[in-house]
């Protein structure tokens, strides 16, 4: 097991988010309760902890229980190894994401190699729980532990041409099956505005309930940003560019006109071909409305005022 | 043994033969029309459903929808080439195999998945290309079902064929309806792409079989070969 900054073998989803309330209160992190309705949690009882239930604005008006580890590790969208969401955990087994270093370089002052302990020992991850949606138009809620991309990026000292953050992952197709086939622009690449990728709710996460981020759901190290699609938050990733253009990503290369660089959950604005408005969230069985922003807007719709979200999607 | 009181010439048995390989045939028809049920059970008992059941088995019975509807297509050409007309009187219980995944199908997509949300399920309906070309396809298969049984081809006559040439058109509608609920494009022919071509591919190979001139020249070179 690696060491994170906060051990939690807990497991039970009540327990977890308690810790995390209290995790906060101990760094005094709660600006407003604004880092709590970023975890997405909607604070039943929240008034036994401090006294004022005003500390904690909803998310949304529904309580967010996290997914089971068994949900989170068993049901994936990975589709370097197969496109099948149950092989993945297998075919993800022997996967090594331990050692794992990651680049980042391009338009920067301070270009720099981190290997995941370092990055860990650096950085000091926290557990978040975010909702993740899919463009499938399934979701699920996560407890990632990780730490802000902003903290990584301030470290090696963006230039002022900087604007974008690229992304990119592994490519082997001895490793990954799935890269033998001709129909992806592999490797995987992602990326986000600058203002984007500062944004503190844009997480590199390193573990999942506590523990190790499996190699499954996209460890050594992958990002989460979970006002966009899941397949924003890129797996995997070996590589973190700086620049000054509008990076590729690999789904808007193989449908532009279906997956756009923004990739904001946003129920208003339909895939072509399926509809966004509702969404099925794992382990129940009826849908649920979709939130704009996934429901964290307060924390994010700043970044597109003026934008037309129908255009940029 | 001997049985001498029967009279059972030497020139019986090849007939024998054949109608025991016909009485085999039509449980293996039915085994092939229920493995995906059998198969489904299996599943469903050893936990295989994954964490999102509901969308497992309505795609589950849209593939094995595809799958009979493939397989009942491909009676024809299979005749075609191995000479075996024995399979075509089977083509309707396979057709009708399609219909029921069809109809389990569809069932999954109102109940289970949309809990008979009959606004949001029109809006679909009207929206969506992907599941407007389903419900197409949907629609053909159910009137050809419903015609398909002895009183309506002979009430019919020649428009009963004209009606059930209407098959094509479903399997072209349901491939393109599989390839539109993917995360691809065939439009840059990528993404998760692979599966839907294929199927495609095979429906195109069994249609040019079909073509009279394609057939007597696949039929002549089989008599030349086995003569």
């Amino acid at each position: 097991m690696k060491k994170q900054s906060i051990p939690s073998s807990e497991i039970t989803p009540k327990s977890l988010y308690l810790s995390r309330r209290e995790f906060m209160k101990a760094a005094g992190v709660i600006a407003g309760g604004l880092t709590l309705a970023a975890c997405g949690i909607t604070p039943d009882g929240a008034g036994d902890i401090t006294g004022s239930t005003a500390t904690f604005p909803a998310a949304s008006d529904s309580v967010d229980t996290p997914n089971t580890y068994e949900e989170i590790t068993n049901y994936n969208n990975y589709y370097e190894f197969t496109t099948d969401k149950t092989g993945v955990a297998r075919l993800a087994r022997d996967f090594k994401t331990t050692p794992w270093a990651v680049e980042v370089y391009g338009l920067v002052n301070k270009p720099a190699t981190y290997d995941l302990d370092t990055l860990v020992k650096k950085f000091q991850p926290e557990e978040r729980i975010y909702r993740l949606r899919c463009v499938e138009a399934w979701s699920m809620v996560i407890p990632w532990v990780g730490f802000p991309l902003a903290k990584l990026l301030a470290d090696v000292e963006p230039t002022s041409e900087a604007q974008y953050v690229r992304f990119e992952s592994v490519f082997d197709p001895d490793t990954f099956p799935g890269q033998t086939q001709p129909f992806y622009p592999w490797p995987y690449q992602e990326g986000l505005r600058l203002d984007e990728a500062m944004n503190d709710l844009t997480l590199l996460a390193t573990g999942l309930y506590g523990g190790e981020l499996p190699a499954q759901n996209g460890g050594g190290l992958r990002l989460v940003v979970p006002w966009k699609y899941g397949f924003k938050s890129i797996k995997a990733i070996l590589k973190i560019e700086l620049t000054s253009k509008q990076p590729d990503t690999l789904w808007s290369a193989i449908a532009p006109n279906e997956y756009g660089f923004y990739a904001n959950v946003n129920p208003q604005v339909d895939h072509p071909r399926w509809s966004q408005r509702t969404e099925r969230r794992i382990g129940e069985t009826g849908r649920r409305d979709t939130l704009m922003f996934n429901g964290y807007g307060e924390e994010v719709a700043y970044l597109y005022d003026g934008m037309d979200l129908r255009k940029n999607y | 043994m001997e049985h001498k009181g029967t009279l059972t010439p030497d020139k019986a048995r090849p007939a024998a033969l054949a109608i025991s390989g016909r009485k085999l045939l039509r449980p293996f028809i039915h085994l092939l029309g229920l493995l995906p049920l059998f198969h489904l059970a299996f599943l469903w008992l050893t936990d295989g459903l994954t964490f999102n059941p509901i969308q497992f088995v309505e795609q589950f019975f849209g593939r094995a929808a595809l799958n009979l509807l493939v397989v009942s297509l491909a009676v024809t050409p299979l005749v075609t080439l191995s000479g075996w007309r024995q399979i075509s009187r089977h083509r309707r219980a396979l057709g009708l195999y399609a219909f029921l995944y069809f109809s389990l199908h569809f069932l999954t997509f109102l109940a289970l998945d949309y809990a008979f949300d009959l606004r949001e399920i029109l809006r679909l309906v009207v929206e969506k290309p992907f599941i407007i070309v389903g419900v197409l396809a949907g629609l053909i298969l159910l009137v050809l079902a419903f015609t398909s049984f002895k009183v309506w081809m002979k009430r019919m006559g020649k428009n009963w064929q004209r009606l059930h040439k209407l098959v094509y058109l479903a399997g072209g509608l349901v491939i393109l309806h599989y390839a539109l609920a993917v995360k691809g494009s065939l439009a840059t022919l990528s993404g998760d792409i692979l599966k839907p071509l294929l199927m495609g591919a095979l429906v195109a190979l069994l249609l040019i079989l079909r073509i009279p001139a394609v057939r007597r020249f696949v039929i002549r070179f089989r008599q030349r070969i086995f003569a």
